[in-house]
Formats: structure tokens, C-alpha cells, sequence
């Protein structure tokens, strides 16, 4: 029942002379376009974008949406993606004309409302990470990741301290080395132990006066909580450098442990990951970041502020690095943080996490039996299963297996990450779903396993396409539509 | 907990299936001295009744462009939103999906992602588009620093009309790269071309520049662009897509790399974000672009699909040699833009465009009938402006004008301090005949009030 016709390229159902939107003329006195503006930057006629009726428009793009999976739809435990359930509460209330329709240079005494707002969600971030600063401006992970490592810079450079070294570990996000290195510093990375902790050994041997700042992703990416990381702390303090936590894993944690007590200096938050926001097809995100009180002063400008119960924006901030981003922030994210936050309060965010680690440790008891989990019996929100033997014994690899599961109507997980475990799969449940449907999952993927290799190296056998060739899309690139 | 299934039955079956006592035993492997010993301090949970009043209740003390006539700009505009793309929009299939890792389940976002390429590339003429950055301004950064890759040099040359903020930006990100921002003056509103031909040398990477600028005033592009080329520099152009039903395509002008912010298709301002980066450049840059791109291909069966491509470039394979350290895009705004564009297509994006151009050059007209108040740049405009007060009680005009109920504009004085008496005017297809004569009545009345006060 697939509607090909409605799903062609939109530039093949254009015809000349159909529109779906109408603009009234002008009500005002209209004059010659020569007149208005000069023939160097008139355009000879408007861009050649495709001509569709309302119909089409609605039948094509809805038509599309039901290509994709979804969290709506779909179970989707794409490891370190942390896909929860995205409230339909906090969509509505983000898209109210109070929120929505605000301009951003609008006079504070007007936007009172939301100002306060973001000025309780600064402390609410703040209290859970245990670090008392906050900006909101991040865009995105790797922009609050960057943002922070320019805070880093500014205040070494304060120190009058030269430093140009930024430790990553192995398994940490790419984003990590690609941040330190737009930030100026020299990215060095550091090895994971056979425990896939920090290993503290090639840590000693590189940590030195030159090193500013250790980017620790804990829990890891392994889905372990690495218990050094206080060891780590004391000694990257002790040579004078400061401690970034890369909060993707938070969700593992809220109300548990707070990365201000367990020795980092800064952290960036995924609202879109742990405090619900939708994902987007792939965005927005937002990206914001808290530090310690020696940190604050050079966070960007702007940050909200209360005086004498009005709330407004400080540009007073003499230190601050300067903006990352024009305007305020991704307030449309943030907005749905804050109602996240208080929809759970605090017990609530610790039964989330306490739900989201009984998951992934609940999956981790049934899948561990056939697919070998090599870093632990025990994980936190997520853990890294792999595929290494079966493809040893069967031929049968971690894209096998994630391409088969599509069929069976589950999304896949992460494979390939982290690099540091060969044909690697990372299962991330979250706190919601339920003991069926991970029941079903690990029963799916027990099933797969036992597959013969030959149906599974041409899964999937039911989704609308099958195995895209990829290396001729990067070899060949076609990246725009064209009529021939 | 209303996100949440595990019952107590639930979770006990599942301890024991894991074999552990308790939750609290799942969290051994954080220490003890490590843990929060006491419940955040944060307010307690709200019901979806509650939080909804609650939410209403902040909401109420905003004042929205739906209550106050909004002439606010400055790179975030109210333009009118067709009931399309918040239809399709808010379809969970597209909304609550993510990045497409496995195309075939991905094959709509990947679709329309390749759309909204090709649909950028027929709006600003240029080459190849990627799948969108954060914003307006990261994309005016992030082309710096692609032409810096490219040419291999470090200065980039921007004006004074490029956006402020956008310029802060880069200061940003420079300070501690091995790179020079020069800001050439624009005292006409528009920039010097002779200085800016001075300030040009052989280790440029790039002009940058905005069209129409942060003023409204429309720029010499062609003439710059012949500057940049002149010494083998590239042009950057930070663009307004809606000018463009009327006014040249940058791929058109010259320009080697354009960037916009792409929140007029489609998009709530939303007081600033999130909102959707525009960047497209000439074929030969494509491997040293930022952020994702879409690519088409076949499938194993012959069939026409599309895939993420040229992920070498991207920090997920490279790391610390990526062209960016950006992840993610704003495939939401990118899908937004793909249906508001193919909504109005090129008659309606000409509708939309002049309207803004016949509505500002209207307002003109009524705002300087006062002569309080003048026009600050003699330069042909799009759809901003800016007056100057020749009282220079800025503040008072524009606070007068809001007890009317209108946001007048934005004052200059934060950015330009020389241009302390006067306020950048915005005018959208949105803003009724009636509207913006309510505008001029209201500086009129509050340059009236002004002077009883001053008497």
C-alpha cells in the first residue's frame, strides 16, 4: 500500500503554473521594483524552485515520515542516543504563542515569563551536575564541548599559563578531539585498560604541565561508571589542569552522582538526550554547559540574572569569552528541559535513572549469553555488546545483525562505536520501555543469531530499501536533484 | 512517573533475572564518597495539569508578536508561517526520529534532507548544500574557517554591516586559532569598497560579507567579489533567503560560499533558537565542508536511495582532523524549510519577497514625514531600515512606542555606539498597511509627548 507516485523526488511533481501558497497584494502604494532597488542585485526572475499544490505537498512529505522509525513508533535503543519517550506535554507547551512567537531582542520587561524560566532552569542544571555556573548558549553537545574548552583557554590564559594539550580517551565521542582541536589545543589520546576504564598507567605517562584539560565521558561509553575518576581528578589538578565531563551519559545518573562532586571542572549537558527533547531527524539539540565558580566568570555572555525580582540578560560579564552563538540559545530545547525537569522533580529524575540502569541491565542478563558482553557482567544506562566471535564462527557481523533487526521492527543499535571493541553493537533501552518489549528485543535478537549467514548478509528483507550503496553515494556524489 | 512501565513486580523479576538484591546494587560501581547523599534540591514533580498552568502562567508574562506589532529584526524575523509545514512538521515520524544511521529505515528524513540541498541550492545558485548547521551565525564561522582550509590562509575580512553578533562569533572562535579578523568600516550603511580593497592583502582567505546587511542596505556584491578574487580570496555571502524572490542569488554575485540563517522559512522565532544554518558552496569545496550531507545511490536491488556521504570529512571517523567538530544538524528547520519553500515555490518566495520590499519602503515614507526622523543611510533597502532620531532619545521613542503596543525597533547603541540616536526598523509580508501606519502615528505621538516633557 506504499504510495510510490506521492514519494518521487518533490522536483518531479512539480508543474508549471501550481502553488500551494498565496500572498495577498500589497496594501500599500506599490512602485517599480527598478525604482526600489538597483539593477546590480535585482534578480532577472526568482529561483527555480518547484511549483506543487497543497495536496502534493501534504501527501509527499507525509508519505515520506512513514519511511522513517521513530521513537513514536519504534523501540529505538541506539546506544549514547539515550531515544526515551519524548512528552507530548512539553511539545504543546513549547509551542505556546508566550514561547513561540517571542522575538530575541524583545526588551526584557517583556519576556519576564521566559526569562524566568531559563533563569530556574540555569539552577535546576546547575544543582544536578554540582556545578554552580551555567550558560545556555550552547547549541548543541560538541558546541557546549567546544564553548567550554574556549572557558578553559581564557582562564589559563588568565593564569598566564601556556597550555596546549587536550587528553581524550579512546572511546571517547569524536567530537571530543575534533572540539579540543577547534579550541586551539593539541588533541592527545589516552588508552583504555583491559576493564575499559582510563588506563592510569598511560595517563601518568602523558599528563604533564602542558596538559589543560582531560575530557572524561563517565559513566563511559561502555556504559561503566569509571570508579578512578576521582584518582584521575586529584592528578590532573595536581598538575594545575581541569576536568570536562562530556555529560552524554547522564541519564545513568541524575540525582545518583553529580559530576561536580566527583571532581570535574565543566560538563556539557544533551537536553535532547537525557531531559527528553526530540531528536529531530537529527536536531536541534542544545548544548548547555556548567562549571565551577572559578570558571563562571568567563562563561559567554549572555547569562540570565535576577535583580531586585526582575529578571534580565548580563552582558556585564568582563571575563566572559564572548558569544559562541548569535541571540540567546536554543530556548525551543530548553524549554522542553525545564518541563521535563519538573514534571519529574527530584525523585522523580532518580527513578528515571534507577529505570533507565534496571533496563539496560535487565537486557544486558538476557543478551549476554549469546552475544558476548566483553566489559562487564553489569552496565549502567547502556553496554557494549559484540558480534566479534560470530563473525569468527558464522561470518556474521554487527551489521548483519543490526541490518536484520530493522526487519523484525526494532531499530538498531549503534554499531562500530566505540572503536575500542571490535564489531561492536551499544544498547541503550532507557527508562521507557517496558520488560515486554525488552523481552521481545532480546528474544529477536537470540533469534537472529541463529540465522543462517546468508539471509543475514542481505537483511533487511522488509524495509523499503535494502543495503544502499554507500561506497558508490561517496565515490559518485549525486547531492542535489537534477532533471536529466 | 509518567514515562516509565516497571512496575515493583517488574522490577523484581528483572533483579532477579540479573541476579542482583536490590537497584541500589546496580550502582556499586559508583563509590560511595562519590555519591549524592541527600535528594536534589530542585522543585517537586508536577502533573500534566499542573505544569501546564504553570507554563501558561510564565507564557502569559511574555509579550508575543501575536499582542504587540513586531518590527523586531535583525537576522530573526515574523514572517508568516503556512499551516503546512507545522502540519507535516509535527508528525512523530519525522519529529522523533534521529540522525539516519540506518538509511533503510531512515529513507524520509534522508529524502528530505537531499530536497532541502537541492531546494537550497536553486534558492541561492550555488553548487552543493549540506544537510544544515546550527544557526545563521556558526554557518558564517564555520565558512570562515572552510575558506581558511581552503586557500590555506588565515585573515578574514568581514565589515561593519555583517551581524554584529555574527562577527562576535568569530572573534570567538579566532581567539585562540592561528587566525586574524579585520573589520572594515561601512559609514554609509553600506561597505567602504576603497578600504575595503586596502584591507584585502595575499593572506586573505576571505571577504566576508551580509546581503542585504545588518542595516537592510543592499551591498555591491559583484564589486566585492572582484575585490576577493583580485587576490585570491573567497566570498563569503551571509544572505536573507526571503530577498532572494527579488534580489540576485549570491551564486549569481560571485559568491563562492553562502550561509543564511534559515529561520524566515519556516520557523518561530522562538526568542532566538533553535533555528536553522544555511551553508552551500561551489562544487570544489565539498570535501572540506562541515556537518552532514545527504547522497543518492542504489540499493542492492537497483532501487533509487539516498544515504549520508563523504563521512571522512566528519569528526565521527576523523576526529581531531575533521573539517568541524560538528554533529549534529537541525534536520527538524531542514524539513521545515524543504515544505515552506515547496509551498510557496518561485511565485509565491516573489510574492513574499516584494511584499516585504513595497511594505518597508512604505513605512520609509510615513516614518520621515515627522522630521524628527530620518532615514540614516541613503542606500536602496530590502525589508529593514534604519532611523535615526535627530533627538536622540532613542530609549524613550521606542518605550513610548511599546505602551502603544508596538515593538518599534531594535536600538543600535549596544553594536554601534556612533549610531547611539537610531534603531533598525523591520518589515515583514505580515505587518498590515494599517500596522505600520499605527507606527508612524505612534513615534509621531511619542516625539510629540517628547517634547511636552521637555518644555
Amino acid at each position: 500500500m506504499r504510495n510510490t507516485r506521492a514519494t518521487q523526488p518533490i522536483f518531479e511533481l512539480s508543474k508549471p503554473g501550481r502553488r500551494a501558497t498565496r500572498f495577498p497584494r500589497p496594501d500599500v502604494p506599490a512602485r517599480p521594483i527598478e525604482d526600489l532597488l538597483p539593477e546590480h542585485c535585482r534578480a532577472a526572475a526568482p529561483p527555480p524552485l518547484p511549483e506543487l499544490t497543497e495536496p502534493d505537498v501534504v501527501r509527499h512529505f507525509t508519505n515520506l515520515s512513514t519511511l522513517n522509525m521513530s521513537v513514536d513508533t519504534h523501540f529505538y535503543p541506539l546506544g549514547s542516543c539515550t531515544m526515551k519517550h519524548n512528552p507530548k506535554r512539553n511539545e504543546r507547551l513549547a509551542n505556546l504563542p508566550g514561547i513561540a512567537d517571542l522575538h530575541p531582542y524583545q526588551p526584557d520587561e517583556t519576556v519576564q515569563g521566559l526569562l524566568q524560566l531559563l533563569y530556574e532552569l540555569q539552577d535546576m542544571f546547575a544543582e544536578i551536575s554540582g556545578l554552580p555556573a551555567v550558560s545556555l548558549q550552547p547549541a548543541a553537545g560538541a558546541h557546549g564541548e567546544l564553548t567550554a574548552l574556549m572557558v578553559a583557554a581564557a582562564y589559563f590564559d588568565d593564569l598566564g599559563e601556556k597550555r596546549t594539550k587536550v587528553l581524550v580517551p579512546d572511546s571517547a565521542h569524536g567530537t571530543n578531539p575534533a572540539s579540543a582541536r577547534m579550541a586551539g589545543f593539541d588533541a592527545v589520546t589516552i588508552k583504555s585498560d583491559p576493564r575499559g576504564l582510563v588506563d592510569l598507567d598511560d595517563l601518568r605517562s602523558k599528563l604533564d604541565e602542558q596538559v589543560g584539560v582531560f575530557m572524561i565521558t563517565n559513566p563511559s561509553t561502555l556504559g561503566i561508571f569509571d570508579d578512578q575518576v576521582a584518582e584521575i581528578a586529584d592528578r590532573v589538578h595536581k598538575e594545575g589542569g581541569l576536568i570536562y565531563l562530556d555529560g552524554a551519559n547522564m541519564n545513568a545518573i541524575l540525582g545518583i552522582a553529580r559530576p561536580g562532586d566527583f571532581g570535574a571542572d565543566m560538563m556539557h549537558y544533551n537536553p535532547h538526550k537525557t531531559f527528553s527533547g526530540p531528536h529531530g531527524g537529527g536536531g536541534p539539540g542544545a548544548g548547555p554547559i556548567c562549571v565551577t565558580d572559578k570558571l563562571g566568570p568567563y562563561l559567554p555572555s549572555p547569562v540570565v540574572c535576577q535583580r531586585d525580582g526582575r529578571f534580565a540578560l548580563d552582558y556585564e560579564r568582563a571575563k566572559s569569552i564572548g558569544r559562541v552563538r548569535a541571540f540567546f540559545g536554543n530556548v525551543g530545547v530548553l524549554v522542553r528541559a525545564y518541563c521535563y525537569i519538573r514534571t519529574h522533580g527530584p525523585d522523580g529524575l532518580r527513578r528515571a535513572s534507577e529505570n533507565a540502569v534496571l533496563n539496560a541491565n535487565y537486557l544486558l542478563s538476557r543478551v549476554k549469553h549469546f552475544l558476548p558482553v566483553p566489559h562487564g557482567e553489569r552496565c549502567m544506562h547502556e553496554f557494549v555488546a559484540t558480534a566479534s566471535e560470530l563473525k569468527k564462527t558464522k561470518g556474521i557481523s554487527a551489521m548483519d545483525i543490526a541490518k536484520r533487526l530493522l526487519d523484525f521492527g526494532y531499530h538498531a543499535p549503534t554499531v562500530y562505536f566505540p572503536l575500542t571493541v571490535s564489531e561492536s553493537m551499544m544498547i541503550e533501552p532507557t527508562e521507557s520501555e517496558s520488560k515486554e518489549t525488552l523481552d521481545a528485543f532480546a528474544e529477536a535478537l537470540f533469534r537472529i543469531t541463529d540465522e543462517a549467514a546468508d539471509l543475514l548478509h542481505e537483511a533487511p528483507h522488509t524495509t523499503p530499501i535494502s543495503r544502499p550503496n554507500e561506497v558508490q553515494a561517496a565515490r559518485n556524489p549525486v547531492l542535489k536533484w537534477t532533471s536529466c | 512517573m509518567p514515562y516509565t512501565f516497571n512496575t515493583p513486580e517488574d522490577q523484581q523479576a528483572m533483579l532477579d533475572a540479573i541476579g542482583a538484591a536490590s537497584i541500589e546494587e546496580l550502582f556499586a560501581p559508583i563509590p560511595s564518597s562519590l555519591r549524592l547523599k541527600r535528594p536534589l534540591d530542585i522543585p517537586a514533580a508536577m502533573g500534566e495539569l499542573e505544569l501546564t498552568q504553570h507554563i501558561q502562567t510564565l507564557a502569559a508574562k511574555n509579550e508575543h508578536a501575536g499582542q504587540k506589532i513586531c518590527f523586531l529584526g535583525g537576522g530573526s524575523y515574523d514572517h508568516f508561517v503556512p499551516a503546512v509545514v507545522d502540519a507535516i512538521a509535527s508528525r512523530g515520524e519525522f519529529y522523533t526520529s534521529y540522525t539516519p544511521y540506518q538509511p533503510e529505515v531512515s529513507q524520509g528524513n534522508l529524502q528530505v534532507t537531499f530536497e532541502y540541498q537541492t531546494l537550497i541550492c536553486q534558492l541561492t545558485g550555488m553548487d552543493v548544500s549540506n544537510a544544515s548547521l546550527y544557526d545563521g551565525g556558526s554557518a558564517a564561522v564555520e565558512a570562515a574557517l572552510l575558506c581558511m582550509s581552503v586557500t590555506k590562509r588565515s585573515r578574514v575580512v568581514t565589515t561593519a554591516s555583517v551581524h554584529p553578533e555574527y562577527r562576535q562569533i568569530i572573534e570567538t572562535y579566532f581567539t585562540h586559532l592561528n587566525a586574524e579578523l579585520v573589520t572594515v568600516g561601512s559609514p554609509d550603511g553600506v561597505v567602504s569598497v576603497e578600504e575595503l580593497a586596502n584591507a584585502v592583502d595575499d593572506n586573505t582567505a576571505c571577504v566576508l560579507l551580509q546581503q542585504p546587511n545588518f542595516f537592510g542596505c543592499v551591498e555591491e556584491a559583484e564589486r566585492v567579489a572582484r575585490i576577493a578574487h583580485d587576490r585570491g580570496a573567497l566570498l563569503v555571502v551571509s544572505c536573507d533567503p526571503i530577498s532572494l524572490g527579488v534580489m540576485k542569488r549570491p551564486g549569481d554575485a560571485g559568491a563562492d560560499v553562502v550561509v543564511a540563517e534559515g529561520q524566515s522559512l519556516g520557523t518561530p522565532m522562538q526568542y532566538g533558537g533553535p533555528y536553522l544554518g544555511i551553508m552551500a558552496c561551489r562544487e570544489q569545496f565539498v570535501r572540506r565542508m562541515p556537518g552532514r550531507i545527504a547522497g543518492q545511490t542504489v540499493d542492492r536491488r537497483g532501487t533509487r536511495c539516498w544515504v549520508l556521504t563523504l563521512q571522512t570529512r566528519e569528526q565521527h571517523i576523523r576526529r581531531e582532523k575533521a573539517t568541524s567538530n560538528i554533529c549534529t544538524n537541525q534536520g527538524l528547520f531542514a524539513l521545515r524549510a524543504a515544505i515552506y519553500l515547496s509551498a510557496l515555490g518561485p511565485q509565491g518566495l516573489r510574492e513574499v519577497s516584494e511584499l516585504c520590499l513595497q511594505k518597508a519602503h512604505y513605512a520609509i515614507e510615513q516614518i520621515v514625514a515627522d522630521d524628527r526622523f530620518e532615514l540614516a543611510f541613503p542606500q536602496p533597502v530590502f525589508k529593514e531600515f534604519v532611523i535615526r532620531d535627530t533627538k536622540g532619545k532613542v530609549a524613550e521613542v521606542l518605550a513610548e512606542c511599546h505602551e502603544l503596543g508596538i515593538l518599534a525597533g531594535i536600538p543600535l547603541a549596544k553594536w554601534y555606539p556612533d549610531l547611539a540616536d537610531c534603531f533598525l526598523v523591520t518589515v515583514t509580508e505580515k505587518r498590515t498597511k494599517h500596522e505600520i501606519d499605527q507606527l508612524a502615528d505612534s513615534l509621531t505621538r511619542a516625539s510629540v509627548t517628547d517634547s511636552v516633557v521637555s518644555v
